[in-house]
């Protein structure tokens, strides 16, 4: 379970998060959304503790994680823009995170799935975004953690590596994890989210099941039903 | 940390820039002992080159890779791995590799030309140990300017000019101050002043020990009375280390309380 308490986070004058409070229980999926720049990446970041809070707290599973490293070890991360040392090859890219994890991994299973053999002694500065984008996925999945965190994970990706990744994503929802994803894609939203948590102006404006949403927004699809808390602050 | 200077080291000991600068040096070397043919004055000359460039290589190198690897370094970061770890390694990895550079090109060279029947072998070793610190001391700068500045182009423009102060505006302000205050005794006050910039504190070492001191006056033969002797040289070494271990310090530091 994760308990964020009280998160203030400023860069220069800009304010991002404004005191946020946020409990998160174990399992399932929760998409967190709002418009560019209402501060979904710097709360995730704080989470991962990438980004260090001006003041707050955040708490996994009861212990405060600022300022610690080895919680790591229970979180999956899916950073939104993959970029690699392109002298490395896709094989040693691998081994060297399972080097630095010590942790069981199933990165067979994982590049079998998304047909990655072919590039696997290639080195990653001669591979596509999309092909980039598909190694992310098998370096954020061949852990088996309790917390999951992707930012933006369809980025690039072919219709049939967007299915491999639905599925990865609902064989985790099944096993019991907790994943947080971002996303402005309210398709994907739709289809897998169990609860919704919509940031703005650096706080929490909505959280809740879809159905839920839709209730208080008074609107029958999600899209609309986004669009509407987005415009709603403005009026 | 192994881990993580293992691969920087990996990665750079394959792009094309650190075999770039391999033959560099190595073809400097060669074309430095034929136009000589004498291994004393070309460790001279060597040392010109070599006090002005590894600064320059190490600072842009420094920088470039910082920011060239930003996003790989937020995917270490989201690993079980301490901060200092990542950039610690990441940092030996580069000076480790430049250094390598610069040992193999230039030794390759001098050892064909018969450096071990020479008497100059502990001229040319104390060029090498200089010139691996220069590395270990810009690379490190460099990283702190870096990690100072998000804009690429302000870092890099913020790194040259450190470099050029360095390397020749010092020099400058240096010499214009001894002018000036030509009337007071100035030996304390250029001495200390050797000690602030580590470029002239490897040029005056090497010099010393090449036994040229005597181009370098009046100047020269009070430098010659401290670096000449053990004590001066230890002390000379003592600042250079100094001169890596405050960077890397103050790069912790800045760590600690950086966002990415």
């Amino acid at each position: 379970m994760i308990r964020i308490s009280n998160l203030h986070k400023r860069f220069g004058k800009l304010i991002v998060l404004d005191g946020l409070d946020l409990e998160i229980k174990s399992g399932g999926i929760f998409a967190i959304l709002g418009p560019n720049g209402s501060g979904k990446t710097t709360l995730i970041k704080s989470i991962l503790g990438m980004v260090i809070p001006n003041s707050g707290d955040i708490k996994i599973d009861g212990k405060s994680v600022l300022k610690k490293w080895d919680y790591r070890n229970q979180i999956n991360y899916l950073p939104q823009i993959a970029n690699f040392p392109g002298n490395l090859t896709v094989n040693e890219l691998i081994a060297m995170v399972k080097n630095l994890r010590p942790k069981k991994s199933n990165d067979i299973d994982l590049i079998e799935l998304f047909g990655l053999q072919p590039f696997l002694d290639k080195k990653l500065g001669n591979l596509s975004g999309g092909t980039k984008q598909k190694v992310n996925i098998v370096l954020t999945f061949m852990f088996d953690s309790d917390l999951i965190i992707l930012d933006e994970p369809t980025t690039g990706l072919d219709p049939i590596s967007l299915i491999n990744l639905k599925e990865i994503i609902q064989k985790e929802k099944e096993k019991g994890k907790t994943l947080l994803i971002t996303t402005h894609i309210m398709s994907l939203v739709d289809e897998i989210a169990d609860k919704i948590v919509f940031l703005l102006d650096g706080n929490i404006y909505f959280k809740g099941s879809i159905d839920e949403l839709k209730l208080q927004t008074k609107q029958t699809d999600l899209e609309h039903a986004i669009a509407n808390l987005m415009t709603k602050e403005n009026v | 940390m192994f881990k993580i200077l293992k691969y920087s080291f990996y990665d750079l000991m394959r792009s094309r820039w650190s075999y770039v600068y391999f033959l560099f040096y190595l073809a400097l070397g060669f074309v430095l002992l034929f136009l000589n043919n004498d291994i004393n004055k070309a460790i001279i000359t060597l040392m010109n080159i070599i006090i002005v460039l590894t600064p320059l290589i190490g600072t842009i190198f420094g920088v470039m890779y910082y920011y060239n690897s930003k996003e790989f370094t937020e995917l270490l970061l989201a690993q079980p791995i301490k901060r200092s770890t990542i950039f610690m390694g990441q940092y030996l990895g580069i000076s480790i590799s430049l250094t390598l550079s610069l040992a193999l090109g230039l030794g390759i060279p001098f050892l064909l030309y018969g450096l071990f029947r020479s008497t100059a072998i502990f001229d040319f070793g104390l060029l090498l140990v200089v010139g691996s610190f220069l590395n270990f001391i810009f690379v490190a700068l460099a990283f702190n300017i870096a990690l100072s500045n998000e804009n690429k182009i302000k870092g890099f423009g913020y790194a040259i000019l450190m470099w050029l102060f360095l390397a020749v505006i010092y020099d400058g302000i240096f010499l214009i101050s001894l002018l000036v205050f030509n009337e007071y005794p100035l030996d304390k006050f250029s001495l200390i002043a050797t000690m602030f910039n580590p470029i002239d504190l490897s040029r005056i070492l090497i010099l010393l020990k090449l036994d040229i001191s005597a181009l370098l006056g009046y100047t020269g033969a009070i430098f010659k009375k401290f670096f000449g002797t053990n004590l001066g040289m230890i002390i000379s070494f003592v600042v250079l280390f100094l001169w890596v271990l405050f960077p890397v310090w103050r790069m912790n530091i800045k760590l600690r309380r950086k966002d990415f």
